[in-house]
């Protein structure tokens, strides 16, 4: 067993475990911490297979944006999270099931495809000496350069979506209003007031 | 590479099937839902990436791009609408989430 072996072995392990923890963790606040152990590990498979630039934007979008973003609705939420999970014993058997058909299905379907030796015929494209991050930028902006700019797209409308639903305008808050600020004449923003002594500026 | 591509398979297997039964188990609690969603997209994301190093295709990992896109896409609204129902509810038991039915 040479040193990629127990790499995999053990990077597998952790993000199987990590995936497990995710969905039967009592507090949501650990599910987003074994979330984000369950990334990094994938990161890592990636780093393994040799797909680095992939790896690096999985941490980057994952783990920075994503998982943060669901530990801040998680932590924002006045929420009784136990009274959530009421229903996961009752659940429990009916997803035993369906997910266990589904995971020996997938199981004979690879092993199907790993013994008739169909991914191997596929006719491989010559291996390169670039790296992988030039291969990536070779064919990301020439061949899908519509789909790049498609993807920044969905991210737009993602994003404005996001903004339109969250905001709200609540009363009260004073904001500032340019027309307004240069609007002001020395009519309208000038009181010459007479002070008598003593007594001060009256409202 | 001494690790096979059937062994990455089965990982991704394992964590695609791992998501399935999160999403059975937590339907009451959406964020968890939400997550088990995002292990889904990155169980593919993993055979994507596996194939396309196996095969020396590069093809496959522009897709998982893609779909890593749009995974961020769909957390971002997806808890925003979270936010927004938890803002009118009190609560976010999506199983009495039927004020839009008739």
């Amino acid at each position: 067993m040479d040193l990629q072996a127990i790499a995999f072995y053990t990077l597998a392990t952790i993000l199987l475990a990590a995936a497990a923890l995710v969905v039967t963790a009592r507090n949501p606040v650990h599910s987003v911490l074994f979330l984000i152990l369950a990334f990094f590990s994938g990161a890592g498979l990636f780093v393994l297979l040799g797909a680095e630039f992939l790896a690096m934007l999985l941490i980057v979008v994952y783990v920075g944006a994503v998982a943060v973003l669901f530990l801040f609705v998680v932590m924002m939420l006045d929420v009784d999270f136990v009274s959530l999970r009421s229903g996961f014993a009752q659940y429990l058997p009916v997803g035993l099931v369906v997910s266990g058909v589904l995971l020996l299905e997938m199981i004979l379907v690879s092993g199907a495809v790993a013994g008739s030796g169909a991914a191997s015929k596929v006719k491989a494209v010559a291996p390169t000496d670039q790296s992988n991050i030039e291969q990536i930028g070779r064919v990301l902006y020439t061949d899908y350069v519509y789909f790049f700019q498609a993807a920044g797209l969905v991210l737009l409308v993602a994003m404005i979506g996001a903004i339109v639903l969250t905001l709200r305008h609540k009363p009260g808050v004073r904001r500032q209003d340019i027309a307004d600020q240069t609007a002001r004449t020395r009519k309208t923003g000038l009181a010459i007031v007479k002070v008598v002594t003593g007594e001060g500026i009256s409202e | 590479m001494s690790v096979g591509l059937p062994a990455y398979l089965a990982v991704a297997a394992a964590l695609f099937t791992i998501g399935v039964f999160g999403i059975f188990v937590n339907r009451r609690n959406i964020i968890v839902v939400l997550m088990s969603i995002e292990l889904i997209l990155l169980a593919v994301n993993i055979n994507l990436v596996s194939f396309s190093m196996f095969l020396h295709d590069v093809v496959g990992q522009i897709f998982a791009m893609f779909v890593l896109t749009v995974a961020a896409a769909e957390a971002a609204v997806g808890l925003a609408i979270l936010v927004t129902f938890f803002r009118n509810r009190g609560d976010i038991a999506v199983d009495h989430a039927n004020m839009m039915k008739g």
